[in-house]
């Protein structure tokens, strides 16, 4: 298989992948934010394109959804985001499958994969799409050379993990601990095993779900981790922007994301000193 | 083993962490339920007798019978414990989780029956019990919110989108992916990830199984249609179940609300018409018949009923509707609330709003399409709708109901 965008990421050190919500709060705010991350040092960036019912988000990225969603974001304006962006890594839309079942006129994710392809998106990421209905994805991605990403949480069994990751190219999103998106100040013990269990297969696994400062990132990489997800985190610096009593402008806001990405990116680089985990007791 | 699909429809759409789960719950319907392991299913009949009253009667009505030239039989699911059917497929699914080894129950609602029945249910067999609720179904349906509370369950509104059954279902859904290891879901309804489809429908289905039995014995033969309201669509396939491989018309009745038109542009659907207005998504699990818009966005749908208030349905009632063999049919919150008075002062029962728009469909339907032995399940009793009835039909010009001029606007009655 000829490697992709996202996968030669991984061959530079440990990535930094940011996520935002297209269009939150509007279109052209969410253009300068997204460009943020990148100044800021991201390796990939994941987009959300909002779905009226996210069932895997907690309440940061529902809200942005809300906002991107009466703010006018569709698939079509989503695409014509990802054109816009002024960015030099890749992009990996993070979305549920209705929305990518509904694509087009003909039945099935491949007319939107066509279109994803075309925008510049490299993967997809599909929170409510189990590797047990994915199959008619994985060949719409395996047609037009994107990658599919899933996510391997802290209760798959072994059996499932072999089958998941058959499935999945890019990098394997980790789910740090049970629960729906959201930052916290801990970060799980979920992590390292979840990590363990994944050394045997050759795939860069990036560890997600509660992260939001550079120190927890640093000693998530020197857990072992080839990559840091972070979304809530960068989103509520978003929301602060978009409340109504807020008096930051939009480069102030852009400024902090920047900033933000930076902690979190030279976290990602700069593992924290700590024993090879062969080595712990 | 049970497949996961309907046709084209159902499957299991859910995030990965609830994957194990429900493999676990695929395998304990299995066991328990289809294969009666350790007498689950003579524990759970025992428990729908004694704790929840069943059988119930399957009525001849006399009054609609008159009115629509026909036999009318009512299936009295209004008078299981609790006031609707909801117990039945609340009490299996806590049964279940006590097998299972659960320690906590969660469950969304809309109405609020399927809340109760679960809190209830909880209570009987003793497990703490968390109820999800849309903020505007709380405001609705106040006298259940506060059953709830009397069986000890949490209620917790939900605040996002309208804060209806749609926002609580997804609610209830996060909850469990942050609880899986010690939590089970009661789905209130025939929709979500497989197995609830199925599983539900089993409990559902001592409706048709009783109403087969209590017709025969009535009159020696069976039914020669039955007549459902259908939001989600529990008691449909409970009332049709027994009957789907029989010569007998099953007809599902769908909220109109206001209008059958959908604004494609504001995303609104003025009616909770799945099977009728839907079109092929995913939605809350499962692939089925739902209200989107061009872009799969799910609308927003509309009924004078909370409790079919849904922008979905079961995917065993699409696949039925989309292979012929139940008819759907739908009735406009107008003239579901005339039936809900008709009925009241011809039968003497007060049925739920959604038991209504069974009602009203009878003044729709054809001599041939009801044939001379109709059942129609009275899905619930109407005490929970009482103050939406009061409101609506004082705003309103409605057919049939009582004078409203006795009532003042503050709702209290003037001496």
């Amino acid at each position: 298989m000829i490697p992709s965008r996202i996968t030669e990421v991984f061959d530079d050190g440990p990535a930094f992948i940011p996520y935002l919500t297209a269009g939150d709060p509007t279109f052209e705010e969410s253009i300068e934010y997204v460009e943020a991350l990148a100044r800021g040092g991201a390796d990939i960036i994941e987009l959300g394109l909002p779905f009226s019912e996210p069932i895997a988000e907690g309440p940061t990225i529902q809200h942005a959804i809300a906002r991107s969603l009466s703010g006018g974001m569709t698939p079509a304006r989503f695409f014509e985001f990802a054109e816009r962006l002024d960015v030099d890594v890749p992009l990996v839309c993070m979305t549920y499958y209705n929305l990518i079942y509904q694509y087009g006129q003909r039945e099935g994710p491949e007319p939107f994969v066509e279109r994803a392809a075309a925008a510049g998106i490299d993967g997809f990421v599909v929170p409510d799409l189990p590797a047990e209905e994915a199959d008619p994805l994985r060949a719409a991605c395996d047609a037009f050379d994107r990658d599919l990403i899933f996510i391997v949480a802290p209760t798959t069994p072994e059996d499932r993990l072999a089958e998941l990751l058959e499935r999945t190219s890019g990098y394997v999103y980790v789910q740090a601990r049970l629960g729906v998106t959201g930052a916290r100040s801990d970060v799980s013990e979920q992590t390292s095993s979840g990590l363990e269990r994944l050394e045997a297969y050759d795939l860069p696994a990036a560890v997600g779900f509660g992260i939001s400062t550079g120190e927890q990132a640093s000693e998530i990489v020197a857990a072992g981790a080839d990559g840091i997800i972070v979304g809530s985190a960068l989103v509520d610096i978003v929301a602060d922007g978009a409340e109504t009593e807020s008096t930051e402008s939009t480069a102030e806001i852009a400024a902090r994301l920047e900033e933000k990405a930076r902690e979190l990116a030279e976290g990602t680089a700069v593992s924290m000193q700590s024993p090879p985990r062969s080595e712990r007791t | 083993m049970s497949t996961a699909k309907f046709g084209e429809y159902g499957g299991q759409y859910v995030p990965e962490a609830l994957m194990p789960a429900i493999e676990e719950l695929t395998d304990a319907y299995e066991r328990y339920v289809l294969d009666n392991e350790d007498g689950f299913m003579d524990e759970f009949r025992e428990r729908l007798r004694e704790f929840g009253g069943r059988p119930t009667p399957l009525q001849h009505a006399e009054q609609l019978s008159e009115r629509y030239e026909t036999n009318v039989y009512l299936k009295r699911e209004d008078l299981v414990h609790g006031g609707a059917h909801k117990l039945n497929n609340a009490l299996g699914q806590v049964l279940l989780a006590k097998y299972m080894g659960k320690e906590r129950i969660i469950a969304e609602t809309g109405a609020g029956q399927h809340g109760t029945a679960t809190a209830m249910a909880a209570a009987h067999l003793d497990m703490p019990c968390e109820i999800y609720m849309g903020r505007t179904d709380t405001n609705r349906q106040r006298p259940n919110v506060f059953r709830m509370r009397l069986n000890g369950a949490e209620v917790t509104p939900v605040d996002v989108g309208r804060g209806t059954l749609k926002e609580a279902i997804s609610q209830t859904m996060r909850d469990w992916a942050k609880t899986v290891e010690t939590t089970h879901y009661v789905i209130g309804s025939v929709v979500g990830p497989h197995p609830f489809p199925k599983m539900v429908r089993d409990f559902q289905s001592v409706i048709s199984e009783e109403t087969r039995q209590q017709l025969r014995e009535q009159t020696g033969q069976l039914p020669s249609s039955v007549i459902a309201c259908a939001g989600g669509g529990s008691n449909t396939m409970g009332s049709f179940h027994k009957f789907v491989d029989d010569d007998v018309s099953l007809f599902a009745v769908e909220a109109g609300g206001s209008s059958l038109a959908v604004d494609e542009e504001r995303g609104v659907a003025p009616n909770s018409a799945s099977l009728t207005t839907g079109t092929e998504g995913v939605l809350h699990g499962a692939r089925t018949k739902i209200l989107q818009d061009m872009d799969g966005q799910i609308m927003e749908s509309h009924s004078v009923s909370a409790g079919l208030d849904y922008a979905g349905v079961g995917p065993e009632l699409a696949h039925l509707v989309e292979t012929g063999r139940i008819t759907p049919a739908t009735v406009e919150d107008d003239d579901a609330l005339s039936a809900f008075h008709r009925l009241s002062q011809t039968e003497g029962i007060i049925p739920a709003l959604e038991t209504a728009h069974a009602i009203a469909w009878l003044e729709d339907a054809t001599a041939e399409q009801l044939g001379d032995r109709v059942v129609l399940t009275v899905s619930g009793r109407g005490d929970k709708d009482l103050e939406t009835v009061l409101e609506e039909t004082a705003a309103r010009d409605i057919p049939d109901g009582p004078d409203m001029d006795v009532f003042s606007r503050n709702g209290g009655i003037n001496e």
